[in-house]
């Protein structure tokens, strides 16, 4: 294990230092290239999200294919902005296919995007390997745009990514409110007189530039993930949009990051693979983790809900009990509570061992009791409760067999507003449908 | 001429195959999941290969359909309980796994008897080449493709599946509410149609690779769809749109020197274009003929 470093071979931190010290121009120009369009591809990305158009991106990455053989086998030449005209043109082809197939024939949207996907992309492999046939000069390089290249990238290429970057995210920017509005509402867009068709054929031209421009870091198979990804990840960390957009940017660009490191690390390594795992551990932390929406923070929510709906059950059968018995008795056993309700007897226990550390219950060898405050939260409970039920019975007219099975469920929820809310409509009523007593807020008795 | 034979009854067999399943999928609207399958299946192959070191049928098959079935499963819960939208969940899952596919191949570039070329074209133009033997390497008798194997296998499967199952997938791919309410198990024909795909893509695998047996899937079937009247119709013409598709394709593409795959692949999308462009010239026809009564 000694021998790792090999003088000729430089080990992988001592290329990580070199990257990061930018002395490489040409890395920095590709790393900043490749941020950039983690940026604005997310950023726009998240727009086809929301008009639930995720994987019309897959297709339109797919379609360019063609495009750019096209353009190659009429002009001859790898110019980035013949390839990029070429690949524009297709795309939009493509983009105008899915829209006109569902639209005249029986063909289903998702059908149509799924036959101009692979129809294209079979006509561009089609070409290439045509291409690689003839005797032509330069033709070497065209299949990187299959799977992307991050090293392979010239200076040409990451001065058209910048400018076309730059031109979807000022666009994005400059029309951001009508094209928030066109994405929630459609219809109210078009009824304030914006002209929707307009902009739709504004988003799907940056959409399409987006692809397009991507192409050579991230490749046409892969294209698709880093439109969706960032978006779908985002939106678990906030629900207002100008958030989710600036958080899909930032998980772009740092996928970016990645992606490109492992590519100068190891050049004959295909980028958008790479990118394209970073971003979905992303997302699955992002699904897991975010503060608000993950699913941990969910689960332990629920988790936290069943506890206290099961110890608010116990502290209101005491009450029942105590009733029951006219407030005179005081100390109930276990088989006592199980009586009143079916609870698993483990469960039990360790709900009673909750209350217990809560201070609403104590435990003595004479039983269990519950303690002031915790009787003055089962008189509350159990007031809720009937107020409840004898509102379902007065005001909806459910029978008194109807109403236990919702009250059982509100009393949980309520809280003291609508408490107040509930007795100004039931002023005079004292005991609820099936003739118990509703308690006073005090705990008294009327 | 043998090798020409060989090549056009494995490209035939899965076109067929293809066209039979696929039906089953534009009718279910669920082409997008059989996209996702095609491209995950990838990862089930390398995964199988790496693990067992072998390419054998059952471990390649196996393989696929774990993952093929993975991928409808973890769609289906994103959707579920990440509350995303369908067609996203579907998104993320075989993006993911197509990408790990890929930089697996990359990394085991030299155990793995595959690359990134073979992912995208498959290799239909050296199927007869890679046969299988029957006993000792060297004097065993030869039983041909182990590609045509594959797919013959695989068709066999779909084509039981489908006879006896017909009623079934027929009224789950038309009323899947009443297929519910007659008690048919529809989640179970889910995913069985789900790992017919993923036997279907992964026995393409070899000859027409991960990407372009979806425009197979999709485009044949779509194209009876247009102007079958039934199912069992749209089954045959569907069938018969992929035969054509191979015929041509093959033809363009000793034509044009191209790839075999792709150019099949192309003609399916050309026969499809020929059948819209024809239903559209009847319309307009039929528009200009306003005399003649109306559904007749």
């Amino acid at each position: 294990m000694q021998d790792w470093t090999v003088i000729s071979q430089p080990s992988t931190w001592e290329l990580l230092l070199d990257f990061w010290r930018f002395e490489d121009m040409n890395a920095l120009w590709v790393l900043m290239g490749s941020v950039l369009l983690g940026i604005s591809a997310s950023i726009i990305g998240g727009f086809a999200f929301l008009r639930k158009r995720s994987l019309v991106g897959d297709a339109l990455a797919h379609a360019a294919l063609p495009g750019v053989m096209m353009a190659f086998l009429l002009f001859e030449t790898r110019d980035p902005v013949v390839m990029f005209l070429g690949a524009l043109t297709s795309s939009f082809i493509g983009f105008f296919i899915i829209d006109w197939l569902p639209k005249n024939t029986k063909i289903k949207p998702d059908a149509a995007l799924a036959i101009t996907l692979s129809f294209f992309f079979a006509l561009g492999l089609m070409l290439l390997s045509y291409i690689q046939g003839l005797q032509v000069e330069n033709k070497s390089g065209l299949d990187k745009i299959l799977f992307g290249q991050a090293a392979a990238m010239t200076q040409d290429d990451i001065t058209l990514l910048t400018y076309v970057t730059l031109f979807v995210l000022l666009n994005v920017a400059l029309f951001f409110q009508k094209l928030r509005l066109i994405a929630f509402n459609t219809q109210y867009a078009r009824s304030l007189g914006i002209s929707v068709k307009f902009y739709e054929f504004l988003l799907a031209l940056l959409i399409v530039m987006s692809v397009v421009v991507g192409l050579q870091l991230v490749g046409v198979v892969l294209m698709a993930a880093v439109l969706l990804t960032p978006v779908a990840a985002a939106r678990f960390w906030s629900d207002q949009l100008s958030r989710i957009l600036i958080i899909a940017g930032s998980l772009g660009a740092l996928s970016a990051v990645i992606s490109t490191q492992i590519s100068y690390l190891a050049p004959a390594m295909p980028t958008g693979p790479w990118m394209v795992v970073s971003l979905a551990s992303l997302f699955l932390l992002s699904m897991l983790f975010a503060p608000n929406k993950g699913l941990l923070k969910r689960f332990l929510e629920q988790k936290r809900l069943r506890q206290k709906v099961s110890e608010e059950n116990v502290l209101r059968t005491l009450y029942k009990l105590n009733e029951q018995s006219n407030f005179t008795r005081r100390y109930f056993n276990l088989p006592d509570i199980q009586a009143l309700r079916a609870i698993p007897i483990d469960t039990l226990k360790k709900t009673l061992r909750s209350l217990g550390g809560k201070d609403l219950v104590v435990e003595s060898t004479k039983g269990y009791r519950m303690t002031d405050t915790g009787m003055e939260q089962a008189t509350q409970l159990t007031r809720r409760h009937r107020l409840w039920e004898s509102y379902l019975n007065q005001q909806v007219e459910l029978t008194p067999e109807q109403v236990h099975s919702q009250a059982e469920r509100i009393e949980h929820i309520l809280n003291e507003e609508q408490e107040q809310q509930l007795e100004a409509e039931l002023r005079d009523r004292h005991s609820d449908p099936h003739g118990k007593p509703i308690p006073e807020s005090q705990g008294e008795i009327k | 001429m043998i090798n020409d034979l060989w090549i056009l009854a494995t490209a035939s067999l899965v076109a067929v195959s293809c066209a039979l399943v696929g039906s089953f999928l534009i009718l279910r609207r669920q082409s997008l999941v059989g996209d996702a399958i095609s491209h995950s299946v990838l990862l089930g192959i390398v995964i199988a290969f790496l693990a067992t070191d072998s390419r054998s049928l059952p471990v390649m098959l196996g393989g696929a359909v774990m993952i093929g079935l993975l991928t409808a499963w973890l769609s289906d819960s994103l959707h579920k309980f990440g509350k995303l939208q369908s067609d996203a969940s579907i998104g993320i899952v075989f993006t993911l796994f197509f990408a790990l596919g890929v930089i697996l191949i990359s990394l085991y570039a030299g155990q793995v008897d595959l690359d990134q070329e073979c992912v995208l074209y498959g290799e239909i133009a050296f199927v007869p080449f890679d046969t299988i033997v029957w006993g000792n390497p060297e004097t065993g008798v030869d039983l041909g493709p182990r590609a045509l194997w594959a797919i013959g296998i695989v068709f066999l499967i779909v084509l039981i599946s489908i006879l006896i199952g017909f009623n079934r997938l027929q009224t789950v791919a038309f009323h899947p509410s009443l297929a519910v309410s007659l008690g048919i198990n529809v989640v179970f024909w889910h995913y069985f149609l789900m790992t017919l795909v993923s036997l279907t893509t992964v026995a393409s695998f070899d000859a027409v690779g991960a990407i372009l047996v979806v425009a197979l899937l999709v485009i044949p079937a779509s194209s009876a769809y247009l102007i079958a009247k039934s199912l069992k119709g749209m089954l045959w013409l569907a069938s018969a749109y992929g035969l054509a598709s191979v015929m041509i394709g093959y033809a363009v593409s000793y034509k044009l020197d191209s790839s075999i795959s792709a150019s099949i692949a192309v003609s399916a999308g050309g026969l499809l274009l020929a059948t819209v462009l024809a239903l559209e010239i009847r319309k307009r026809k039929r528009r200009l003929q306003p005399n003649r009564p109306v559904g007749i």
